[in-house]
């Protein structure tokens, strides 16, 4: 196959892109721009695609001796990911960018530049098992990004390659340093490449400004502080909330009413909620026949749990769990998966979550999408 | 898909070095000795390094004491620009402004640009026309009485597009108000016919790697009567006005490599442009809406071609060069989208769009370069892909908003 590797200047997409050669395919790597102003230098662990990873990227390119390219995609990125982004936080909601990225950017603008160009195939170092048309999570639990795309179609899923699956991160680390690849100890990327200095409530009160609000105790009703914006904030969050309500306990964002700016918190026991619904779904292959008991991952990193799924009249989904969940953020995926511990989970879909139910009895509205 | 012989037409980056000059330089590399050094390896040294000035002199129609050999056409550029600013404004605080054309090389550019906003000078951008071209009016025009002109720069021959400006009008309309003109030549020597002493121009700036010589080697011809203040000090080596210790091997093989260019200047020259016309008229015929960039192919001014004889720069609407690269470099073809930045993120030619090309048409744009290994056949390996690389790269560049 002729595919192309995006290559972050990562240990990880290095090794992808090492990986698709031995398999004897023909590969160009290609090193995605994002950003508009690229910091020259990188620094720590955070943001990405600056001129030093560009570098890193292409000397394991020379290394490999394949072609490689930068590709300008700056401004599908602000329109698709950033803006998206910003957006969703002022609607009350908490996005995650890393799975929009996959969605539009590496899955679909470089997917579809790709084809054009002749490519069969677009090669990425997540962690994530793909065979057969069926996206697994990766061997390594603790790296696994099934979540992050299973927001792709089977469409986007047959031209995609994921060499990583089947192994740790410590392998990974381990190919890269006996290949000789300087990145083979580079530091893992975090949080949102596109805030390098991890401030997402700075970030967002830069391109949002102050919308001041109150904030609630949803057990008395009682407005017991302002914010400067509900962007500041997500369900489930406990920490920064900067009210303190007489009786010590802690309390939690319950949630997020942009229209008002109001700010609802409340102790764990109001913070539990146990149904999910969503807007309409994508499936990673065929659509499977509702009801279904699944297992659901309600955020990045986050547990999964035994739910069943049924379908809404509007055409999204309701998502009964078997635990109360805390946390669970409108904007976020709930990413559906059938288990299977000999193969690893399998990625079913993903739906977007619109509102959330506690305790199956009253229903908190948020804003839809 | 890796072919053993690329197709080069990149030569205007950097072209083979030439068999004599390797010959030379090894030779050259063999023997130790520090040109400033008193004893008989120093002055075996000293007497290779003044041989490859005189040579150089005599191929670029300068004085030996007015070449100053540098790291290269870089450090050329940043010493005449600066080093002229500097010298003229200490000898009247009035001189701060800088006469520049916008399709400089960045090596000038930025100078001038490191200049106003760390020294103060002011800029005065000079109208370029459609072709690329600085004309004597819009030379005079900009100078004015010319009394608070520091220094003035225009290249000979633009490196993206290929046109040459008549620098030796330029010259005369420079000094008609006492300001002193920097030109590079960086494109120019071995091309088209460059007689810096009949020019009349006061700094020139030329490079070894362009014409078979070694890289990081390359000189600033500098007016025995010019002031310039240096950039980098130390041993006083060049003049005063560059230090650093001589480079002999990379001298010497740049003096060959001069020579060479320069004696078979007319023939090859002949050659490229014919080998360079049948590339365009050849792309023309298969994508009929491919546009020349730059001065037409049998243009001329005073001192001979108006275009670098192996220069072809052409738009393709509608396909991104970055695209159009890509596609040609998987078939073995190389070539260039003129301009990339230090991540290799591309921008839209500042050449182009100094002469009016809107942006799209200045990111759908290639450069072919041809030089002194430039056949028919690498004519012909182009003209055998062209058509399908364009269509494809167009179908590519639809989904893009």
């Amino acid at each position: 196959m002729r595919v192309l590797a995006a290559m972050s200047g990562g240990v990880d997409s290095a090794v992808a892109a090492a990986l698709a050669v031995d398999a004897g395919h023909d590969v160009t790597g290609v090193h995605l721009a994002l950003s508009p102003d690229r910091q020259t230098l990188r620094s720590g662990a955070r943001g990405c695609c600056s001129v030093e990873d560009a570098h890193d990227a292409r000397r394991v390119a020379d290394e490999l001796g394949i072609p490689f390219y930068v590709w300008d995609l700056a401004d599908r990125f602000r329109e698709d990911v950033v803006e998206d982004f910003v957006a969703e936080y002022a609607a009350g909601r908490t996005p995650n960018p890393c799975l929009r990225c996959n969605e539009k950017i590496k899955f679909t603008a470089v997917l579809d530049r790709a084809r054009a160009l002749g490519f069969d195939a677009v090669v990425t170092g997540h962690h994530a098992r793909l065979a057969d048309g069926e996206l697994r999570r990766s061997v390594d639990a603790a790296k696994d990004q099934s979540y992050v795309l299973g927001v792709l179609t089977p469409e986007q899923l047959a031209a995609a390659v994921f060499p990583l699956g089947g192994m740790t991160k410590d392998r990974v680390r381990e190919i890269a340093a006996q290949r000789g690849f300087a990145v083979a100890g580079k530091a893992d990327s975090h949080d949102i490449c596109f805030i390098p200095d991890g401030d997402t409530r700075g970030f967002l009160a830069r391109r949002l400004g102050s919308r001041p609000g109150p904030v609630v105790d949803a057990a008395t009703g009682a407005t017991v502080g302002e914010h400067d914006g509900t962007y500041g904030f997500t369900v489930g969050q406990r920490r920064g909330l900067g009210v303190s309500v007489g009786d010590q306990r802690p309390r939690y964002v319950l949630g997020i009413e942009p229209v008002t700016r109001t700010v609802t918190i409340g102790t764990a026991d109001l913070a539990g909620v146990e149904v999910v619904v969503t807007g309409a779904p994508t499936w990673t292959g065929a659509a499977p026949e509702l009801p279904v008991r699944a297992e659901v991952q309600l955020r990045a990193h986050g547990a999964p749990v035994p739910c069943e799924v049924t379908a809404n009249a509007d055409g999204g989904l309701r998502i009964a769990l078997q635990e109360q969940q805390r946390g669970v953020a409108a904007g976020q995926s709930a990413v559906l998966y059938e288990p299977d511990a000999e193969r690893g989970d399998r990625v079913l879909g993903q739906a977007a979550i619109h509102t959330t139910g506690e305790r199956g009895e009253t229903v908190r509205h948020y804003p839809l999408a | 898909m890796s072919h053993p012989e690329p197709v080069y037409l990149d030569h205007a980056a950097t072209t083979p070095m030439l068999p004599e000059v390797l010959a030379a330089m090894t030779e050259q590399l063999g023997r130790v000795g520090n040109a400033s050094s008193l004893h008989a390896s120093g002055r075996a040294a000293r007497r290779a390094a003044e041989q490859a000035r005189e040579r150089l002199a005599e191929a670029l129609g300068a004085r030996p004491s007015e070449v100053l050999f540098t790291g290269g056409g870089t450090e050329s550029d940043n010493l005449a620009v600066k080093g002229l600013f500097w010298a003229r404004r200490q000898a009247d605080s009035r001189r701060r402004r800088i006469v520049v054309s916008p399709v400089e090389h960045h090596a000038v550019l930025d100078s001038v640009e490191w200049l106003a906003k760390h020294e103060g000078a002011e800029v005065t951008w000079l109208h370029v026309a459609p072709s690329g071209r600085v004309t004597p009016d819009a030379l005079a025009d900009a100078l004015g009485d010319g009394t608070d002109v520091a220094v003035a720069s225009v290249m000979w021959a633009n490196n993206e597009i290929g046109t040459v400006s008549d620098i030796a009008a330029l010259a005369v309309t420079a000094h008609d108000v006492g300001v002193p003109l920097h030109t590079d030549a960086v494109q120019a020597v071995g091309h088209v016919l460059v007689d810096f002493g009949a020019t009349g121009v006061d700094a020139l700036t030329m490079t070894g790697h362009k014409l078979g010589g070694p890289m990081g080697a390359g000189v600033l011809l500098l007016r025995r009567d010019a002031e310039c203040t240096p950039l980098l000090h130390g041993g006083g080596q060049e003049r005063d006005v560059r230090s650093g210790t001589l480079d002999v091997a990379a001298i010497v093989g740049l003096a060959v490599a001069a020579t060479v260019a320069v004696e078979g200047r007319v023939e090859r020259a002949a050659e490229l442009a014919r080998l360079r016309d049948r590339l365009v008229t050849g792309v023309v015929g298969q994508v009929p809406d491919a546009q020349l960039n730059g001065a037409p192919l049998d243009d001329v001014v005073r001192s001979g071609p108006g275009r670098l004889p192996g220069n072809a720069h052409l738009s393709f609407p509608g396909a991104e060069g970055d695209a159009l690269l890509m596609l040609l470099d998987a078939r073995g073809i190389e070539c260039s989208t003129g301009s990339a930045c230090s991540a290799g993120v591309a921008r839209p030619s500042h050449v182009l769009l100094a002469v009016g090309a809107d942006p799209d048409r200045a990111r759908s744009s290639l450069r072919f370069s041809l030089g002194h290994t430039s056949a028919d056949a690498d004519v012909d390996a182009v003209l055998d892909v062209i058509g399908p690389v364009v269509e494809r790269a167009r179908r590519a560049g639809m989904g893009r908003r």
